[in-house]
């Protein structure tokens, strides 16, 4: 998920040479080349935040897969994604611990401030709000992620800071980020 | 309350993922001790005898599960199950950032005692954070000689590759785990054969939970005796159970296998938070039968307790559920969950999903009536032990429990809107 890169209003841009030799390192590690079909798509999706047309080509030739078998992927997992994203993508869990803790009420909060409803993306391109399955963090929930950024303990006046943070081009630090010995 | 730690003696520290940390802690000194013996039958002889049992769910011996593998079998693979995607289950994740040594110990014993020389640690790709941990601890251990080409002089080959889920509940399920990584779709696959026979690449192929992975270390160090001095007789050694909800003090927990849920409840998570009274607990992820407050009062913590009691150990993902909580509200919330994840390769899973979550929302519409009840029923007769893999089983043992513990409050429902007429129940933003 792209997440300091505003929205590409190119729709089909060419993955760079880095990731193309990034992709034939995965081949080289993997016991066959269509087994580093996902590691390859995150490789693209990293870079641009979703695997374009020109990125479908690439996986093919490097691959050998087909080209089917390739969209099948992509369809099949929710991460993968085909087309540009929002800059921000807010994925809130709506599943049963967070559903406990009030996640239906932050899903509220949030469509009133971004004027979006859940589902969809606002009009400049800068937010959209997505109901995801758990993330692994039933016991911090209400939570939120941000690309590879997890929120926990969500309250209505934490999304506002979020809010604010992300409207000034700053992603606040994740919950998960802690303090590392080096 | 005595504390435990076979699993968790580095949890909540800031130095614990390091290799340094945990090779003074006496970190990688089983592995030492397996490749100097260089036995893998015995390995396997030893976890039999702790009698470890797959933490992932199903409970399954570890040993025994290992001794599946054909003898003399050419290639063999290893896969670390860190999907950790069942609702209410957050331990792995805990296991992963604070101490990735352990399980990379573990999952390096593993790979010998079943002479795997490949294997994946398959993180969902939501961890982004955790995955970049664990890659951490495995350049650290290629470093230092744990990994690669003939590990400490032993002669034994491993190379691991962490791979990156991308968001689909099924693949945690072992057969949609191997396809996943085959570069498919993640939908199960029929056994049998079964995985250790022929998974990965059609080759014998094992996978483990992270949990069962991480535990093996101390048994190696420790003995079997040990291990099971900790438990029952039938469920030996500790487990992690990660608890949701409103308790005073949520989090991950190691206990004794057999630990009473009342002094668990009581002592260790404080029971509920002010204002709030106990209604009824999940124990083991969404995915089990629920059980109302008086009930699971008197089950005590182990495989065969829950059993009796009507439910399962599953993941150890406890969800508490409070008085305040609409029982029909929370099922709707699943039932959108499973008919999401349904990988849709089974006629009875993918449209009985779909008509579960149809029928409990048209009741949360307001537009329910007594027949539909016996519809949710019927729907769950014909989708449980008719499928591929657990998942439709997944979703009617929630269906059919809290219909049958709390069918009053679906009957209420029904009664209410009959007067009042339909209404919309979510605060905003309906849940398709
Ligand atoms: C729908 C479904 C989802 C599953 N998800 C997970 C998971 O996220 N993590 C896990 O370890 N096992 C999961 N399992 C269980 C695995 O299929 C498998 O039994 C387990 O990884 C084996 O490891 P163990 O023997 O160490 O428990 C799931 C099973 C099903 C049916
Ligand atoms: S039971 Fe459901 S999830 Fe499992 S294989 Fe069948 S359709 Fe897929
Ligand atoms: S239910 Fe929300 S993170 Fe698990």
């Amino acid at each position: 998920m792209p997440m300091n890169k505003p929205v590409s209003a190119d729709q089909n841009p060419q993955p760079s040479a880095a990731v193309a030799a990034q992709i034939d390192a995965l081949v080289a590690r993997y016991p066959n080349p269509a087994s580093a079909l996902m590691p390859s798509i995150w490789a693209i999706m990293d870079e641009l935040g979703f695997v374009s047309p020109a990125g479908v080509d690439l996986l093919t030739q490097k691959l050998e897969v087909t080209r089917a078998r390739v969209q099948e992927v992509l369809t099949f997992y929710t991460m993968f994604r085909s087309e540009p994203q929002a800059q921000y993508v807010l994925q809130v869990c709506h599943n049963i611990s967070c559903h406990i803790m009030g996640a239906r009420t932050l899903i509220a909060h949030l469509e009133k401030r971004l004027g979006i409803r859940l589902g969809e993306t606002t009009p400049d391109g800068k937010f959209a709000l997505e109901g995801v399955e758990c993330l692994g963090a039933c016991g911090m929930g209400p939570c939120l992620q941000l690309g590879k950024h997890l929120y926990e303990h969500l309250t209505c006046d934490r999304v506002d800071e979020l809010l604010e943070s992300l409207r000034r081009g700053e992603v606040p630090r994740a919950d998960t980020e802690r303090e590392l010995e080096a | 309350m005595k504390e435990y730690n076979i699993l968790t003696s580095r949890f909540g520290r800031s130095d614990g993922h390091k290799l340094a940390v945990y090779e003074q802690e006496g970190g990688y000194q089983a592995l030492r001790r397996v490749l100097g013996q260089g036995d893998p039958a015995a390995v396997r002889e030893t976890v039999k005898e702790a009698g470890l049992r797959g933490r992932g769910g199903a409970g399954f011996p570890t040993g025994v599960k290992w001794g599946f593998v054909p003898q003399g079998a050419e290639e063999v693979y290893f896969f670390v199950n860190a999907d950790e995607s069942e609702p209410g289950t957050f331990k792995d994740r805990l296991l992963l950032d604070y101490d990735p040594h352990q399980t990379l110990e573990g999952t390096i014993i593993s790979c010998f005692a079943v002479q795997a020389k490949l294997a994946f640690i398959y993180i969902r790709g939501e961890f982004g954070w955790l995955i970049d941990r664990v890659q951490a601890a495995v350049d650290e251990a290629y470093a230092a000689g744990y990994l690669g080409k003939n590990i400490l002089g032993s002669g034994f080959d491993l190379e691991v590759i962490v791979h990156k889920g991308a968001g689909a509940y099924i693949c945690g399920e072992e057969t949609g785990l191997i396809n996943s990584v085959e570069g498919r779709k993640g939908q199960p696959s029929i056994k049998p054969p079964f995985p250790a026979v022929a998974g990965f690449l059609g080759k014998p192929t094992i996978v483990n939970n992270v949990e069962s992975v991480a535990s093996v270390p101390w048994i190696i160090n420790n003995g079997p005796q040990a291990y099971r001095a900790v438990g029952t007789e039938k469920s030996p050694g500790t487990k992690l159970f990660s608890v949701s909800g409103p308790v005073k003090k949520p989090g991950v927990y190691e206990i004794p296998l057999g630990l009473p849920f009342r002094e668990f409840f009581n002592d260790w998570l404080g029971g509920m938070v002010e204002g709030e009274q106990l209604k009824a607990v999940i124990v083991g992820g969404s995915s089990v039968p629920v059980l109302p407050a008086a009930e699971v009062m008197n089950v005590n913590l182990d495989y065969e307790s829950l059993q009796q009691a009507g439910t399962m150990l599953g993941s150890g993902g406890m969800i508490v559920i409070p008085e305040s909580c609409d029982m029909v509200e929370l099922i709707q919330v699943l039932m959108h969950f499973y008919y999401d994840e349904s990988c849709g390769q089974c006629t009875p899973c993918r449209e009985g999903t779909g008509w579960l979550h149809r029928i409990v929302k048209k009741l949360r519409r307001g537009e329910g009536t007594a027949e539909d009840l016996d519809l949710l029923a019927y729907v769950c007769n014909g989708m449980a032990g008719l499928t591929i893999c657990p998942l439709a089983d997944a979703a009617v043992m929630p269906m059919r429990s809290f219909l049958g513990k709390f069918r009053p409050e679906f009957e209420a429902l029904i009664r209410e809107t009959a007067v009042a007429g339909p209404q919309t129940r979510w605060p905003r933003g309906e849940q398709e």
